[in-house]
């Protein structure tokens, strides 16, 4: 049982990544990247979020009517979402004016969604748990590697400390600025789940179909 | 025995339901709404001082940096009591005493019809101006008028910017320009709160001799005669400095604070 759930845990770091893998969550990974303290919070937030929606909803997994399971979810997670953002506006108003509308997505993150359909609603409430914080795990792996890439160099900092000193204020570096846009994740993403195929080959999937050479006549 | 069958509890009946049968359904969608909605509107009641606190905190922070007075240690309440906020009404540009200074809602009085009018012509893009604007004096140790701090608001690219202006006792010299509160894009139009590009406003002059109003956010060298009125474009967001340029020209005009700065100059409001 304890390597199980060890599993839960570590699994969606690398092996069952959220987002290399499953590609799910990739539009908020793509938005609230810019920065890595922005990263960090929202990886936080995702973590809660998906943790306590898996383990709530895994303890009614057995009382929720399947005619209505999928807004019953959605009740619990966006719930969750709202306590947590509403938590940030009070406690970390400066993070979450950055945050802004994202924390809120949170409620459309797939990640969250399926978790609770493909984990929680099959799996006791303490594993749920575990999946869910693993999963966020993932999830916030991803970002805060993101985050570096496009913080250092679209601005030359690592959470708003100068590492390398722009040109804008007196230093030499010239900062890449479409880093700082959403699109650049796009690119840092995809580079991301080249690399872990190619540490991990067998995260590659099967070609669905396979071309044909033209035969001579 | 059907007897025991009939005697059986409310209880035990509704336990023997499937999970999937309308009332159970029924059931758990309200209870489960029902918690939920408790638990959402009891941290939304009891979180909402503490978020109007850090709002106000987080003006209060941009007024008292826009006119040069914030520290990061300070007190922020303290440090803001040597402001005297006052209501202006922008149509005569005086000062009323309609409404409370410390009270007044800018935001909610421009969307208020009673408390604004539609522009005809509306180069800041903010749709309706409002009558009533809440403009924060600064006095110094003598009691004399120092600074004037005005809340401007226009669009950019993708947003309205808010922000405020602090202007020196002529009601003609910038002391200094910030905003707020805006979503422009990071890195190009957001460098409005580049520190480097905000110290350019200081010692800027809204009007020439002949008080025509003369500063701009523009490219490019400055001619010898708009070398006091000119502040350099952002590089990579002309349409946010499109919009700056704008929104400033639009509130420091007729149509804004114009009217009170001239009362202001003369001694009359």
């Amino acid at each position: 049982m304890a390597q199980t759930r060890r599993t839960y845990l570590v699994d969606p770091l690398v092996d069952n990544n959220p987002i290399t893998l499953q590609v799910l969550g990739i539009c908020s990974a793509l938005a609230v990247t810019s920065s890595l303290k922005v990263s960090f919070v929202m990886a936080l937030a995702v973590i809660f979020v998906t943790a306590f929606s898996s383990m709530f909803i895994s303890m009614l997994r057995n009382h929720i009517p399947g005619s209505i399971r999928i807004i019953v979810q959605m009740v619990i997670i966006a719930s969750l979402v709202i306590l947590v953002d509403q938590i940030l506006k009070a406690y970390l108003y400066e993070i979450s004016k950055t945050l802004s509308v994202f924390v809120g997505l949170i409620i459309t993150n797939c990640i969250v969604m399926g978790r609770a359909e493909a984990f929680a609603m099959k799996n006791p409430p303490i594993d749920s748990f575990i999946d869910g914080v693993g999963n966020g795990l993932g999830y916030g792996l991803i970002l805060m590697l993101v985050g570096f890439v496009r913080e250092l160099f679209g601005a030359g900092t690592l959470f708003g400390i100068t590492v390398l000193p722009t040109v804008n204020n007196g230093g030499w570096y010239v900062p890449n600025g479409m880093l700082l846009l959403p699109p650049s994740a796009f690119f840092i993403i995809g580079l991301i789940i080249w690399a872990f195929r190619t540490w991990k080959p067998e995260q590659v999937e099967d070609r669905e179909f396979k071309i044909q050479t033209v035969e001579a006549h | 025995m059907p007897e025991q069958d009939e005697n059986q509890g409310f209880l035990a009946r509704w336990k023997a339901l499937p999970v999937d049968s309308v009332p159970k359904t029924i059931f758990v969608a309200a209870a489960l709404c029902l918690f939920c909605s408790m638990v959402v509107a009891f941290a939304a009641v009891n979180l909402r001082p503490l978020q109007e606190a850090n709002k106000l905190n987080d003006k209060r922070i941009n007024i008292l940096q826009v006119a040069g007075l914030y520290d990061a240690g300070e007190d922020i309440e303290e440090a803001f009591a040597a402001f005297e906020p006052r209501v202006v009404d922008l149509r005569s540009g005086t000062f009323t005493d309609e409404f409370d200074a410390t009270q007044f809602d800018d935001r909610a009085a421009a969307s208020d019809p009673e408390l604004s009018r539609a522009l005809d012509e509306d180069p800041a893009g903010i749709g309706r101006q409002t009558n009533f604007a809440t403009v924060y004096l600064l006095n110094d140790e003598a009691g004399n008028l120092d600074k004037i701090i005005l809340p401007i608001h226009g669009y950019g690219l993708w947003s309205t910017l808010y922000g405020f202006i602090a202007l020196e006792d002529d009601g003609n010299q910038i002391y200094g320009l910030q905003f707020y509160d805006h979503a422009e894009t990071p890195g190009l139009g957001a460098e409005v709160d580049n520190p480097a590009w905000k110290a350019q406003w200081r010692a800027k002059e809204l009007r020439d001799d002949s008080g025509a109003l003369k500063i701009t956010v523009s490219k490019g060298l400055p001619s010898p005669d708009m070398e006091n009125h000119q502040v350099d474009a952002l590089a990579g967001a002309t349409l946010t400095s499109v919009g700056v340029d704008n929104l400033v020209r639009f509130w420091m005009g007729e149509n804004g604070f114009a009217p009170f700065l001239e009362n202001l100059k003369a001694g009359d409001v």
